[in-house]
């Protein structure tokens, strides 16, 4: 089992390994299908690795390769228990889907071979990520799924607006890192060891709430830098600049989930830090209703399903700060599927507009792309909390946990369920937009369907956003069982809805969110596209200008303040200082010259007294 | 006594730098060839070394000890141990690499690559002189050959440039030279004969103030090589105008004198000092962190640029030696090594480019990456490794220390941790203007990819960059002992006590050295 394991973490490396030495001299398809291949069998192993988890074998495996950082104690070690499988199995699962799509996709483009290269590195990347048993290999993932990001939101890189984006991305993330960093010195000082079994282990005895919230908080800001939560939400809206596949994979499906896993993972340490678990809540929340409001007011598709993610992300935040860490998990594992699937809708739609993003140029679409839309249409009602779509029920579960722990949460809950109605209208409005009404195309496009290469995983998808939700159910927690045994081992409290009618209610009540959005919305959106250009929409359309806000204040302001440190302090303070003692150094030379006689009794006068004076001061003052 | 593999590895180059400038002066095609081979003579002897060393020993190995002049007390002594064995190494690595990459320089090319083989013997014998004296003589001497790289070969104000590296360090030089003779004055009061031997001098008891004066002389040497923020100001300069090699050696090893020298010497010799220094040292060097990074963010010439990353990249090492923690000082070591990989492999690069379009502006530049992919893979491979990016060399460096220092300086490792972000600043977006986008310049259109010979010089340096960041162990097992003795002395001879950790107690943010 080891060794299947080991496999299925190589197997993407050394995919990216070939790639990137000889992809580029493979014609099509041959790097799209060995990197699909190896996505594939990478998904075959750990799911015949995560079978024997499930079905009670073993608890958990442990592999270790070598000893990584001898003197913090760090190996190169991975932990395959009950949560690693889950995310294996949807980083790979999801993944294959979207490398095959991608063979469609993008085809005919000039580095065909490097992107699959990029893809089977972010593979890798993020399953060290989930894997690692440690706080150290963690991080190595978490910094190589930003490098992975990083290429491939910049793939385009001629496009100077890709360019920019897949920075902005790395240096968003790295401020967030700064954080884990912090909260990786903290913990190694406290308990002298990094790895997951130790620190969660010694954490419930060993662990003042004072210091517990110092971590969390610290690990917070790293979780809020790679899941695009505020305040570091900003780069993933610029992310949508790399091709759709990768959004759907990277930028939707898994690695932003990333810190909701970090969350999940270290629960313990949440447990212990009470404060720090609302401040996840909150931040949570706060960002699904900010992110859903200006996904209301976009034009661009991706960037609906951009806005889209940021708040369903809060979601899963308010989740795991509730300790609902299956709930939170589960809703990772649905919005996987079903934000997958609009992505890779979202794709074929712009592969069938030539490239054509603006909604307001599409319409109509349903006819020519059936399949497409079709396939779309089911995410749409998964994300809207349709019963018996996927969404619904991991949703639902959030808001129930959410709801159950009463007092402030109850505003929580209040807010997750107004944002409901908002994803539900903005997805309707985005549906609408694309597929009904009357074509609003440029002229000379000609949309047309897919290929099956990209129509076939859209299918799977579409599969799993029906069926992905009845895994856990209120009726039969299968998954919740599965993951229970992976928080238990590491001392997690799990938090549990509440018993009774309660649940009901509140699922009543959010269906119903749910309907008034969808019919609002259609309401609105059914026979026209409404002037949303002014006023409050364009508020919301420019995402109430934080971006413009950051720009000033960081690039201009910071800008400003680092050119003052090169230009005027660097070179004219400290260098000038130089300079100006080099200049004063010959200018007493030049008064000093008429003392050199010539003589050399002066000179040896000159050297006695000197001579003499610093005896004299060594012996009065030296110390010696 | 063994074979002198010591000796050798000095005499080595000095020699193949007299043989070069017995080549005839008609065949000048010759010089650089025969230095590139003769140069692989001591990269062969440093190998044998590192297989030859024994792990897990801390003191010195391979020791030559010959008196010289007895009646001052100094001797011929040479040794190895865990801090200067990698270091003698990646000297030997990149004098070849760097000779292999001066093909550009076609004036006076015997005199050129004798200088370089001088300046190697020079470097080298810093690294492994165990007598202040025979220091002090390798330190000087390793002026005179770098002195004529940046003012013969150099840039359009190399003259300036080189007078400013010559004198800074012979300002420094002037107080360590009035230091190692005290040191020599109270050995002959102590001892009963004056002696300039390390290892003997290790004896020597000081006092407190003796100790603050002397780690001062040294310190303020060992600074201005390394820079330390606020003595910097003669790196962007000598880099700039120096030829790509003599940056590379520049970069590559020569301010590692300077951190060596401070972890060498100034911790063993005033240990007391060092404790109560500890704060100040930490301050210059987070600053310097920051502040190298935050001027490298603006800069218009990426040589310059590279030139201030190396001020903030030496902070951490700076930092890593004064954290007086195993981890901070580990971490300083490996620091070293991945820095003169990673920033000898940037100034190549930028050589590289400066060589197809003499400019080093980066506004004249764009797109580079649709123009030449290898080399544009090549420059964003090694800025990641600059950047900290886990899996390469960098990050161990810098994990190592953050962590270490957090152990004793929580706020001053906290502040450290930023510079990865303005690390990812100055090189992405540099990344960015001269390597997408599209291509804005004419000029750069018809550029060519690197090729064979340049893959060669780079092929090495990317591979030490994976390996040291995968499995760094090899390297950390053999400064580990070292370093810890180091630790121990100063636990020895003053009341610091490296910090508990792993405890579960509550860190007291300001730390005990805050104040």
């Amino acid at each position: 089992m080891e060794t299947l394991i080991t496999l299925a973490l190589l197997l993407p490396l050394a995919g990216f390994t070939f790639l990137a030495f000889f992809g580029t001299r493979l014609p099509e398809p041959w790097p799209g299908v060995i990197a699909t291949t190896t996505a594939g069998l990478s998904f075959v192993l750990a799911l015949i690795a995560g079978l024997d988890v499930i079905g009670g074998g073993t608890e958990r495996l442990t592999v270790t390769w070598f000893e990584w950082l001898p003197a913090l104690g760090v190996e190169a070690s991975f932990l395959y228990d009950p949560l690693s499988v889950l995310m294996t199995l949807v980083v790979t699962g999801v993944g294959s889907l979207i490398h095959a799509y991608s063979i469609g996709y993008m085809h005919g483009d000039e580095r065909y071979g490097r992107f699959f290269a990029y893809m089977n590195l972010f593979l890798f990347s993020m399953l060290t990520l989930v894997t690692g048993s440690n706080f150290a290999v963690l991080f190595v993932g978490w910094e190589l799924v930003g490098l992975s990001s990083y290429l491939l939101i910049s793939f385009w890189f001629e496009r100077p607006t890709a360019a920019a984006a897949g920075k902005k991305a790395f240096v968003v993330n790295r401020i967030g890192d700064v954080g884990f960093l912090v909260a990786l010195m903290l913990i190694f000082n406290t308990f002298g060891t990094l790895a997951f079994d130790a620190v969660f282990g010694e954490a419930p005895a060993a662990l003042g709430t004072g210091l517990a919230t110092g971590i969390t908080l610290m690990l917070l800001l790293g979780a809020a830098g790679k899941s695009a939560q505020l305040p570091l939400y900003v780069w993933l809206p610029d992310a949508m600049e790399g091709p759709t596949p990768v959004s759907a994979l990277i930028h939707a499906a898994t690695m932003v989930t990333a810190g909701v896993y970090m969350v999940a993972r270290t629960g313990i340490l949440f447990e212990l830090a009470p404060v720090s678990a609302g401040v996840v809540a909150t931040v949570g929340a706060a960002t699904a209703l900010f992110a859903a409001t200006i996904a209301v007011a976009q034009f661009d598709i991706k960037r609906v399903l951009a806005y889209s993610t940021i708040s369903q992300l809060g979601y899963m935040f308010m989740g795991v700060g509730a300790a609902a860490h299956v709930a939170g998990v589960f809703h990772l594992m649905t919005h996987a599927f079903f934000k997958a699937l609009l992505f890779l809708g979202a794709g074929s739609v712009i592969h069938g507009m030539a490239g054509q993003q603006d909604m307001r140029k599409m319409g109509g679409l349903a006819r020519v792309m059936p399949w497409t839309f079709a396939t779309m249409a089911v995410a749409w009602l998964a994300i809207s909390g349709i019963p018996p779509f996927a969404g619904f029920w991991s949703k639902d579960e959030i808001l129930a946990v959410v709801f159950g722990r009463g007092g402030g949460w109850t505003v929580l809950w209040a807010i997750g369920l107004f944002t409901a109605l908002l994803t539900a209208f903005y997805m309707t409005r985005m549906m609408w937009m694309t597929f009904g009404g009357k074509a609003r195309w440029d002229d000379g496009v000609h949309p047309h369907e897919s290929p099956r290469v990209m129509v076939v995983p859209l299918a799977v998808l579409g599969v799993l956003s029906v069926v992905g939700g009845l895994i856990n159910t209120p009726f039969k927690p299968t998954l919740e069982h599965f993951l229970e045994p992976a928080f238990e081992a590491f001392h997690v409290h799990l938090a549990h809805p509440p018993e009774g009618a309660t649940p009901w209610v509140l699922a009543f009540v959010s269906i119903a969110a749910g309907l008034i959005g969808i019919a609002a919305a259609t309401a609105r959106y059914r026979s026209r596209v409404p002037d949303e250009e002014r006023g409050a929409w364009k508020l919301l359309n420019r995402g109430y200008y934080v971006d413009d806000a950051y720009a000033a204040a960081f690039v201009v302001g910071g800008g400003a303040a680092a050119r003052w440190a090169a230009a005027s302090f660097d070179q004219k303070g400290i260098d000038g200082a130089v300079n100006g003692v080099a200049r004063l150094t010959g200018a007493v030379a030049r008064r000093l010259r008429p003392l050199q006689t010539g003589f050399v009794r002066s000179y040896a006068v000159a050297v006695l007294v000197g001579t003499v004076g610093l005896l004299a001061w060594f012996m009065t003052r030296g110390g010696f | 006594m063994d074979f002198p593999v010591l000796t050798t590895l000095i005499v080595l180059p000095m020699a193949a730098g007299v043989a070069v400038l017995l080549l005839p002066r008609r065949r000048p095609e010759l010089a650089l060839p025969v230095a590139i081979a003769a140069s692989l003579l001591p990269l062969g002897a440093s190998l044998w070394l590192l297989v030859r060393f024994e792990t897990g020993v801390a003191g010195f190995q391979f020791v030559e000890h010959v008196n010289w002049y007895e009646p001052w007390g100094i001797s011929y002594h040479l040794g190895v141990d865990g801090i200067s064995l990698l270091l003698v190494v990646l000297t030997a690595f990149l004098f070849p690499i760097s000779l292999l990459a001066s093909t550009a320089i076609k004036d006076r090319v015997h005199l050129y690559a004798a200088s370089m083989l001088f300046l190697e013997a020079g470097i080298i014998g810093v690294f492994l002189s165990l007598d202040l004296i025979v220091f002090f003589v390798f330190w000087e001497v390793m002026l005179v050959p770098m002195y004529f790289i940046i003012g013969v070969w150099g840039g359009g104000r190399r003259v300036y440039a080189a007078v400013k590296f010559f004198l800074f360090t012979a300002f420094g030089s002037a107080l360590m030279l009035a230091a190692i003779l005290s040191l020599a004055f109270v050995a002959r009061d102590q001892l009963g004969a004056p002696t300039f031997d390390f290892v003997q001098l290790l004896g020597v008891d000081l006092t407190r103030t003796a100790q603050f004066w002397l780690f001062a002389a040294f310190g303020l040497s060992f600074a201005i090589k390394v820079p330390l923020f606020p003595l910097h100001t003669w790196l962007p300069d000598a880099h700039v105008e120096a030829p790509t090699a003599g940056s590379v050696i520049l970069a590559g090893v020569l301010l590692k004198m300077g951190t060596y020298g401070l972890l060498r010497f100034n911790l063993t010799l005033f240990p007391e000092a060092t404790v109560d220094l500890m704060p100040v040292m930490a301050t210059l060097a987070v600053i310097g962190i920051v502040y190298g990074a935050v001027v490298a963010i603006v800069q218009t010439d990426i040589k310059r640029l590279v030139a201030y990353s190396s001020v903030s990249h030496l902070g951490f090492v700076v930092l890593g030696i004064f954290a007086l923690t195993a981890q901070g000082l580990q971490g300083g070591v490996i620091q070293m090594i991945n820095h003169g990989l990673t920033t000898g492999a940037l100034f190549l690069l930028v050589g590289m480019i400066y060589e197809r379009r003499h400019t080093r502006e980066i506004s004249q530049f764009g797109g580079l990456g649709s123009v030449m992919p290898i080399f544009a893979g090549a420059f964003l491979f090694t800025a990641f490794a600059s950047v900290g990016l886990p899996g390469l060399n960098g990050f161990v460096g810098e994990f190592y220390v953050l962590v270490g220092s957090f152990l004793s300086l929580p706020v001053w490792a906290v502040v450290a941790a930023t510079g990865v972000v303005l690390a990812a600043v100055y090189l992405l977006w540099a990344y960015q203007r001269m390597f997408t986008g599209p291509v804005t310049l004419e000029e750069n259109r018809g550029l060519s990819d690197l090729n064979a010979r340049e893959i060669v010089i780079l092929a090495p340096i990317a591979a030490l960059i994976l390996f040291l960041g995968i499995y760094p162990k090899p390297a950390l097992d053999r400064i580990e002992p070292s370093v810890d003795a180091i630790l121990q002395r100063i636990e020895q001879t003053t009341d610091y006590r490296v910090p508990d950790f792993g405890s579960g107690a509550v860190v007291d943010l300001v730390g005990e050295h805050g104040e």
